[in-house]
């Protein structure tokens, strides 16, 4: 599936819920269920700073594909995490680099991604649109 | 555990103030506004917005030296304003009013000041491990440039200030201490009479935090003689971008200008430039005059309502909390001194504060989350970050019955 393919698969999921509450409580489930990064990732290196959710995040290349892993010590954080997993990882950087995300707007969930510092999503994203620009030069 | 007081009988009409401020009629997120912020900054009442725009409206002049009509109108009013800052902490002179742009602006004013004329290699300056973030890096930045040293003074596990460890810093290098006078984050009101007369037996002056004092208590600056009084105009129900440094004429006197520029001056050569008398010698530039007026007009709002009513009805809403707090399983509250303002942080075991904010900025409910920029507080405490909710006297008890049940909605969410 592209990018955007998975992107429309999330928003479609997401128009079932009938409130917020459903909506956290999946996130909530989201960020329950993945163990996403291998502890010994979990380190001040992959340390992404946002000024209160921390969230940890490694990435390598795989047959022309990046592929992500984090965690997140706060739980909503953390469902939001595994969605932007779900949807960059096992892409090409190009495909990443490139990948607009509006999904997040049409979920209703904008306010994670406010510049605000109150988490480490937008920095997250930041940085694994800076990972598949490293992974591009290289190869 | 706070007990109840027996101060006096609240006489506050809560619905009738609640009408006095519009946002509180607000709904966010479809839900009414709960608003639980007022350490990081106080909503407003409809005299203060007035206030501010009946200046744009009415009265916008520059001030100082104009000869027209409006400047001299508008001068008047901004030096009343000065009178009104100066009854309300009770200073003895007007010019020891200085305005500023807020609590962290008049500290660095000081640092700087204070630090040029008095600091040198090998001093000391004395904070505690309490202190806003804005009450150490000012200092901090001194010590790195005169090559001082900084002292700390450390708490005990309820959030008070161990006064043998404070008397024990307080040496022949002190040249000043900073101390915050409400923590904004545990709550704990420092004996700041006591602490002040400590430094002054060994003729160290006191800076005094009062961001978090003044909305919630009467201050007498010449009863507790403090050396320097900051606090914001925002978080006493004023405008932002206006605050007050309060000083004892004799030190601002002798500390030399801070920021220069337009009327800070008398005369001015290219050789040399002689300074204006206080206040205008540290007010620098056209200054923030709607602000200085809005924040007369909050002032004039407190004391009608009454600072000795609004601490009687702050503190009723502090027991209620605390007692409603302490009856949810895995709930610990940070900061149990025995002398506490209305603000209550809290940790929820086994989840993290931005989870349980982000569930109750859902219902409507607006806490903060994080460390409250007091991180030395988190390390001591050895957390990340806990819930604060802070109350202002437009909050009920009806809105804390919500919040606690917002609280077990969120807990149960997320467990």
């Amino acid at each position: 599936m592209t990018i955007e393919e998975i992107e429309n698969e999330i928003v479609e999921e997401f128009e079932m819920f009938d409130d917020w509450m459903q909506k956290y409580e999946y996130l909530i489930d989201l960020g329950k269920s993945l163990p996403l990064i291998d502890e010994q990732y979990k380190t001040e290196d992959t340390l992404i700073k946002g000024c209160q959710s921390r969230v940890w995040m490694h990435s390598e290349l795989k047959d022309g594909k990046v592929i992500y892993t984090a965690d997140s010590d706060a739980i909503i954080t953390k469902g939001m995490v595994a969605l932007m997993i779900r949807v960059l990882s096992n892409h090409t950087p190009d495909e990443i680099m490139n990948a607009k995300l509006n999904f997040v707007e049409k979920i209703g969930l904008t306010q994670h991604l406010s510049p605000t510092r109150s988490n480490g999503l937008l920095s997250m994203i930041k940085q694994m649109k800076l990972d598949a620009l490293a992974y591009k030069q290289i190869s | 555990m706070i007990e109840s007081k027996n101060i006096t009988e609240v006489q506050l009409d809560i619905k009738k103030i609640r009408a006095d401020f519009p946002i509180l009629s607000h709904k966010v997120n479809g839900k009414p506004l709960i608003y639980f912020d007022n350490g990081a900054t106080a909503q407003k009442p409809k005299s203060v917005i007035d206030a501010i725009g009946n200046y744009y409206s009415n009265q916008n002049a520059n001030i100082h030296r104009g000869v027209h009509t409006l400047s001299q109108e508008i001068t008047v009013a901004y030096e009343n304003a000065r009178s009104t800052v100066q009854k309300h902490l009770n200073a003895e002179h007007a010019h020891e009013i200085i305005f500023t742009k807020g609590t962290t602006d008049s500290i660095n004013l000081v640092a700087s000041s204070f630090g040029k004329k008095f600091i040198s290699q090998g001093d000391e300056i004395l904070v505690s491990v309490m202190e806003h973030h804005s009450n150490i890096l000012p200092w901090q930045q001194v010590c790195e440039e005169r090559g001082a040293i900084l002292k700390v003074i450390p708490i005990n596990m309820e959030g008070e200030l161990i006064i043998s460890e404070y008397k024990r810093l307080l040496t022949d290098k002190t040249k000043i201490v900073a101390l915050t006078h409400i923590s904004n984050t545990l709550g704990t009101i420092n004996p700041i009479e006591e602490l002040i007369a400590l430094a002054h037996v060994k003729k160290i002056p006191v800076l005094v935090d009062g961001a978090q004092a003044v909305p919630h208590m009467k201050v007498d600056v010449q009863f507790i003689s403090a050396d320097f009084y900051v606090f914001s105009g925002h978080k006493l129900f004023g405008p932002t971008g206006v605050g007050v440094l309060y000083g004892k004429e004799k030190w601002l006197t002798e500390i030399p200008p801070y920021q220069v520029g337009g009327g800070t001056i008398k005369t001015v050569t290219f050789e040399k430039t002689e300074y204006a008398d206080l206040p205008l010698k540290f007010e620098a530039g056209t200054p923030h005059i709607e602000g200085g007026i809005g924040l007369a007009a909050a002032i004039d709002y407190v004391n009608k309502l009454g600072l000795n009513n609004i601490a009687a009805y702050e503190h009723e809403l502090l027991v209620y909390a605390t007692e409603a707090l302490g009856k949810i399983n895995g709930v610990k509250i940070i900061g149990t001194a025995k002398e506490k303002a209305s603000v209550i942080s809290f940790i929820v075991e086994g989840l993290h504060p931005f989870d349980i904010g982000t569930i109750l900025d859902q219902l409507g409910i607006a806490v903060r989350t994080g460390h409250h920029c007091t991180q030395p507080i988190m390390q001591f405490y050895g957390i990340q970050g806990t819930v604060r909710a802070s109350f202002a006297f437009y909050n009920t008890k009806e809105e804390i019955d919500l919040f606690i049940n917002g609280l077990e909605r969120a807990i149960k969410m997320l467990n």
